[in-house]
């Protein structure tokens, strides 16, 4: 069939439908923002781990004299318990794992707080010996905190030992459950997109019967019967697509590059190079699932 | 050219086949009525033979082809071997008379080339050429099965299977139409034709089946519409 035919033939069905048509590019144009938001939150996260995990590091605190009893009975750590800290980080059983480490006294501990919490009254509260006097532990993995945990919890003078990936992984799994909670809505509306385009496609075949009636009757292929239904769900579905992946690349040019990265200058955000990797597969889904929605709707509807 | 070999038809839910072990061999050139009262089979031996549906058994042969094992996705192809007419013309109503017929023609992948010289010239074969840019609506009953007769012929069909076509017409103008399907016929195309008509049969005098309940209970090779009941 020729191609100029076909077109026709397409545009003639799409100016038909015409509300049903706005539908689709409307529902496709939503769900598939959706599933690019949750993609891009996915390379976020992806982006964070990486950065922050790196730089986590595992704090050995020594005991204050405000300690509980129960793990630290003899209150303030002695100089005893630094110098078998110290040497047991040394040992050639830890030292290969650890990159660096470094002692963090009290003073120190309390110039650092009083940066963090400027301005806030409990900054005014705190004195320098209620805040502990660390070990901050970098390794060669992040992953092996493990060692440091094992061979220092329990031992005296050690109030506790923390990974900070601890408190990294509550944030992540906050935005892991967003981007689940983005996914799921993604799939529900993808699920609506594609019963829409389905019947959008029969309600045009049936308001074609005749033409497809005379078309099978002078033997028109199967293929060239079906094939300007399915462009007319790929067509609507593909604008929807494009929608979708103008306001993904305007969430990252507008709000994530212009809003979020000037605010908080020291996390790495996703780029517009992230948004555009997004784009194809946008662009795609939309195309597949069209032609698959359509594709079946007509075949059903010619069955009958 | 056609063969039908002991076919019986029963369609789902209904106590009686609507086709009974016919059986019915069609010769190139042949001109063939199919009479018979309301119900007695007519349309369901043409459906047959259109591939439209398959027997319950027996088996149908047309132009060579065995359509009972006819894979689906060949079937389009060999319809495009034959011409089909029925009583209610089947015309686009928002397409012109030559935009009915460029249509079978497009929809099988013609060239632009053939379709503008094969369209003019079958106008003029049935009588249309002057209304070729005419709407279906602002055409009379005659006309209209004209071009459904153009559009039928147009792919110059092996065969034409022609359902009461003049079912809608009255005594003239069901004789124009005649005088065409005879000439088409003339020109070497093998006819299959129901009618009820009475007068047609009686006056072109060619080979008559008569269907009764789904069996054939006369074959002539030139007779009459038959005895009046
Ligand atoms: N699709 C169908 N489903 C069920 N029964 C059908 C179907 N088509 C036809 N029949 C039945 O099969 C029988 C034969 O029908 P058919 O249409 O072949 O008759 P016909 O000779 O063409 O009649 P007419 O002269 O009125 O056109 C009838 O009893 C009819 O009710
Ligand atoms: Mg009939």
């Amino acid at each position: 069939m020729r191609f100029g035919f076909i077109f026709s033939e397409v545009a003639q069905g799409l100016r038909r439908n015409i509300a049903m048509v706005i539908s689709i590019i409307l529902v496709t144009f939503i769900s598939l923002t959706f599933v690019g938001t949750a993609s891009l939150l996915q390379l976020q996260i992806g982006q964070m781990k990486n950065y922050w995990y790196d730089r986590a590091q595992v704090a050995i605190y020594l005991c204050t004299d405000i300690s509980p009893e129960a793990t630290c009975p003899r209150g303030e750590a002695s100089e005893d318990v630094k110098i078998q800290v110290q040497e047991r980080l040394a040992s050639a059983t830890l030292a290969p794992f650890i990159e660096e480490f470094y002692f963090e006294d009290h003073e120190q501990a309390f110039a650092n707080f009083q940066e963090q919490f400027a301005g806030n009254a409990v900054a005014q509260y705190v004195k320098a010996e209620q805040l502990n006097e660390t070990y901050w532990v970098n390794l060669f993995d992040p992953n092996q905190s493990q060692i440091i945990t094992e061979s220092f919890t329990g031992l005296a003078g050690v109030e506790e030992v923390r990974d900070q990936r601890s408190y990294l992984d509550q944030i992540f799994n906050i935005l892991n459950i967003a981007s689940l909670a983005a996914i799921s809505v993604a799939l529900l509306m993808l699920v609506s997109s594609v019963l829409l385009i389905s019947t959008t496609i029969r309600l045009s075949a049936f308001s074609r019967r005749r033409e497809l009636g005379i078309m099978r009757l002078v033997g028109a292929s199967n293929f060239s019967i079906q094939l300007p239904f399915i462009l007319e769900g790929v067509v609507a579905a593909f604008i929807g697509s494009l929608l979708s992946a103008g306001a993904v690349l305007g969430l990252v040019v507008f709000f994530v590059q212009g809003f979020l990265a000037e605010r908080l200058p020291f996390t790495s955000f996703v780029s517009l190079s992230d948004g555009m990797l997004v784009v194809p597969l946008l662009i795609a889904a939309g195309v597949v699932l069209a032609a698959a929605a359509s594709g079946l709707a007509i075949r059903r509807y010619l069955k009958i | 050219m056609i063969s039908v070999q002991s076919v019986t038809k029963k369609y789902k839910g209904t106590p009686r086949p609507a086709l009974d072990q016919v059986s019915l061999e069609i010769e190139k050139g042949d001109f063939v009525f199919l009479v018979g009262a309301s119900g007695s089979g007519k349309s369901s031996l043409m459906r047959l033979m259109l591939r439209e549906d398959v027997p319950n058994s027996g088996s149908v042969h047309v132009l060579g082809e065995n359509l009972v094992g006819l894979p689906a996705r060949r079937v389009p192809f060999f319809r495009r071997k034959l011409g089909v007419v029925f009583q209610d013309f089947r015309l686009l109503p928002n397409k012109t008379v030559a935009q009915n017929v460029a249509f079978s023609l497009e929809v099988i992948g013609k060239s632009q080339g053939f379709i503008q010289e094969a369209v003019p010239d079958v106008l003029g074969l049935v009588g249309l050429g002057e209304k070729a840019d005419r709407l279906p609506s602002e055409l009379s009953g005659g006309e209209q099965q004209r071009v459904a007769l153009a559009r039928a012929i147009v792919n110059k069909p092996a065969i034409l299977l022609a359902d009461e076509p003049t079912g809608n017409l009255d005594p003239t103008t069901s004789e124009g139409i005649m005088a065409l399907i005879d000439s088409i016929n003339l020109a070497g195309t093998t006819v299959v034709m129901a009618t009820h008509d009475r007068s047609i049969v009686d006056k072109m005098q060619r080979r008559v089946v008569e269907l009764s309940a789904g069996q054939i209970i006369r074959d002539q090779a030139t007779g009459s519409y038959g005895v009046r009941s």
